[in-house]
């Protein structure tokens, strides 16, 4: 065979493709129009979360169709869709406490420490300690810990807790962002100026001059160091 | 090949002189250039200047206008369905708002619209945030603090768009953005900030202030991740229609919005959606590759909202211009064309040439810079990589001897992770970049609004033009799918008020097919593309169905 060539079996079926190219560009050149299983394809979305073995490996892994280069004797499928659990909530109404976890997530308690989910991230993210981070109420380094993840599900597909650990973390930062990280007091003041009517005379007379008098102001900008 | 920390012996040669220079170049930074210098530049070296670039839109209400090619060839085809053939009288799906699109802007809209009363369908065509705004790393401007002021970003604003942008779109852009801010701190954003709640913020390409506000490296990601968020929290007032793009708009005979046509991706059946109100916010056209660049946009990003709001009469502004973003990913060929973020030269990252020599200053506006890679590369001072590909380096590892060690897996999580997995250590090598179709500068004309000439049509986002004139600053774009979306948000809720849509009609697409009939236009052409195909000439060869045959669909 080419030495520039791997075989892949794409849900079983062998396809020879180039072996510089990543999962998701090689179901292309197999002949595949991805509907499902791609998004933004440079690794920030999690759409094209794939589950694959390597021939004679008994192994099970996990990684992002759009970041991973094919290897010969890779046996792969893509999820279309997770179907998880979602808690609906009024974020204004909650408090940054493992008491909303208790009420909205009740198997995040269930979990057994087995570092699957860990395993799992294709962000190498180390999702069993922060879903330890959430149970033992340290919202701040739960937040922390999950901030990469890009909830493509895999760590909820593999939980043998059932956890649903990516809809977790989303509810853990949100609750960190807006209750616990220090607001932010120069935004609440210019905020409050603009409402007041403030800086509007100003705009409005940079929208009044002429394109050379722009271009003067431009020029003149001090930049800040 | 053999490779020693992700890149060949040849490449090595010319990183050995990068890191030869390197301890000079910490404290001194190439002169930017004047305004004279950069539009020389640009009429030599950016690709908007390029002959052939554009040709005249021969039908519809910009007629007569010059057109970015790939763009003309699919507003001169034909659409998806025929007008004559689909039961306008009935309809699958009724709502007082469809907000076609996920991304940002149509979140925005779904959230704002809900939270008045009005009953919102939002449909998309991939997964609700599987779009740009989730791709956006760097970050989003907004003059909050006490050096700075909304008249000072929009000084920077139209001179980083060559002074044409339309004033009341960039005077709603800077005015709103300290609003946008505290919005998204009250949902829950984890902005970078210091312990006392000041946001860390840095320069961006052409600011004149620090007002680039980030979540690491993961900002547009954080910030869409909180709107799907809130979005799903609201079953009651939004309903979420995944892998159902829309293709068509509807009017009544008024030619006021009535709906749109929507295509379920899975089914292949094309269903009719009743809505008083409509809002676009379906992104640009990046996956259309302008003069075949590769690159930054998402999946989906094949301009439907442009193709179907111009068919419905909304004219067309600054649909010659192109964002290149300077730096995407040259190497490794995995990743060509991906974006490395402009908050790395922020941070304190610069490129240089293969002898290792600054050329240009690291933050001059975007097209500028973009230009000055494509000079450096076609004047031989690139850097070659195995596929024959060009970049310039950008200096990462400078980073931390500005910033201090552990900057940049603090900062760039995401850029870090992306090239460790090719072996590839930022913090102690370099990467190769060249510029990459990043952004679509212009798009369907909007009032401050963002409502068009067709009533009840709001359009905000990437899909809409103006706002940035011929070239955007970093930034601004996730701040305008947020101003934008926001607005388009209330003035559909308003716009409802008191409206009823008459009977659905497709005439305007008649009339449009009419006039793509009278200037012999092909009868295969079709648009909107809905999704690129990236199919092989030689699979396409053996894929001979040409039709629906017998049982197989």
């Amino acid at each position: 065979m080419d030495d520039n060539m791997v075989r892949i079996y794409i849900m079983g079926k062998e396809y020879r493709v180039p072996s510089n190219l990543t999962i998701l560009t090689a179901m292309e050149y197999a002949g595949y129009q991805v509907k499902r299983g791609a998004g933004c394809r440079e690794g920030f979305c999690g759409a094209c979360a794939t589950v694959y073995r390597l021939e004679d490996d008994y192994k099970l892994r996990a990684d992002l169709a759009c970041q991973t280069k094919v290897e010969d004797g890779m046996f792969l499928a893509q999820l279309p869709f997770v179907p998880a659990q979602r808690a609906r909530y009024d974020i204004d109404q909650l408090s940054p406490t493992v008491g909303v976890f208790q009420r909205l997530y009740p198997e995040t308690f269930k979990c057994v420490s087995c570092n699957t989910c860990t395993k799992a991230c294709p962000q190498d993210i180390n999702v069993m300690d922060y879903v330890q981070a959430i149970i033992r109420e340290d919202i701040e380094r739960a937040a922390d810990i999950s901030f990469d993840c890009i909830m493509c599900g895999l760590c909820a597909m593999r939980c043998p807790a059932e956890i649903v650990q990516y809809n977790v973390a989303i509810l853990v930062r949100r609750l960190y962002g807006k209750y616990l990280a220090p607001r932010s007091l120069h935004t609440e003041k210019r905020i409050e100026e603009l409402n007041k009517g403030m800086w509007k005379k100003e705009v409005e007379e940079l929208m009044s001059l002429s394109e050379e008098e722009l271009k003067k102001r431009y020029k003149k900008r001090e930049k800040e160091a | 090949m053999d490779l020693k920390g992700g890149y060949t012996n040849e490449m090595w040669q010319s990183i050995e002189k990068v890191e030869a220079t390197r301890k000079s170049r910490v404290e001194k930074l190439h002169p930017a250039m004047s305004l004279e210098e950069g539009d020389a530049l640009l009429k030599k070296y950016h690709p908007d200047y390029k002959e052939g670039n554009t040709r005249e839109l021969r039908v519809g209400s910009s007629k007569g206008t010059s057109v970015v090619q790939e763009v003309v060839d699919l507003l001169e085809a034909y659409p998806r369905i025929d007008p004559d053939k689909i039961d306008l009288t009935k309809t699958d799906l009724e709502t007082d708002i469809l907000v076609i699109g996920g991304g940002g802007a149509g979140a925005s809209a779904a959230i704002i619209a809900a939270e008045s009363g009005a009953s919102v369908t939002i449909v998309t065509k991939l997964r609700l945030g599987d779009a740009n705004t989730m791709m956006a790393q760097g970050g989003i401007q907004a003059a909050d603090k006490e050096n700075d002021s909304p008249a000072i970003h929009y000084l920077d604003v139209i001179g980083g768009g060559h002074f044409r942008n339309i004033p009341e779109l960039v005077k709603a852009l800077v005015m709103d953005a300290p609003g946008v801010i505290g919005w998204l701190e009250d949902l829950g954003v984890m902005f970078d900030k210091e312990k006392d709640g000041t946001m860390i913020t840095l320069h961006g390409g052409g600011t004149s202030r620090k007002r680039m506000h980030s979540a690491r490296d993961y900002t547009g990601g954080e910030i869409m991740k909180c709107l799907r968020d809130e979005v799903q929290n609201h079953p009651d007032s939004i309903n979420i229609l995944e892998f159902s793009p829309a293709v068509e708009l509807l009017l009544d005979e008024d030619g006021k919005v009535s709906g749109a046509i929507l295509f379920n991706l899975e089914t292949e059946e094309y269903l009719v959606a009743r809505a008083t109100s409509v809002i676009f916010s379906t992104g640009g056209f990046g996956r259309l590759h302008i003069q075949g660049f590769p690159t930054t946009n998402h999946y989906g990003a094949t301009a439907d909202g442009l193709i179907m709001g111009y068919r419905a009469g909304v004219k067309l502004v600054f649909m010659d211009t192109v964002q290149y973003h300077p730096t995407g990913a040259a190497y490794p060929e995995q990743i060509v064309g991906q974006l490395v973020t402009e908050k790395i030269r922020g941070a304190g990252a610069e490129p240089v040439n293969v002898i290792g020599e600054q050329f240009v200053y690291p933050l001059e506006p975007r097209d500028i810079e973009a230009a000055s890679l494509i000079r450096e590369c076609a004047t031989g001072k690139g850097v070659e990589t195995p596929t024959g590909m060009k970049g310039v380096w950008l200096d990462t590892p400078l980073i931390e001897m500005k910033a201090g060690k552990g900057a940049i897996e603090k900062g760039f999580p995401a850029m870090f992770r992306q090239n460790m997995r090719f072996g590839i250590n930022i913090t102690e090598t370099p990467i190769l970049v060249y510029p990459t179709l990043h952004y679509q500068n212009g798009g369907l004309e909007i009032s401050d609004d963002c409502s068009t000439t067709v009533p009840g049509l709001y359009v905000a986002g990437e899909v809409s033009g103006g706002v940035h004139g011929r070239n955007r600053l970093m930034g601004n774009s996730l701040l305008g799918v947020l101003v934008f979306g926001q607005r388009a948000g209330r003035a559909a809720t308003e716009y409802i008020k008191g409206v009823t849509p008459g009977k659905l009609s497709l005439k305007h697409v008649k009339k449009y097919v009419k006039e793509l009939r009278e200037i012999d236009i092909a009868e295969d052409k079709v648009a909107p593309m809905v999704l690129p195909d990236y199919t092989r000439k030689e699979t396409k060869e053996k894929q001979l169905t040409t039709q629906y045959l017998g049982t197989l669909r």
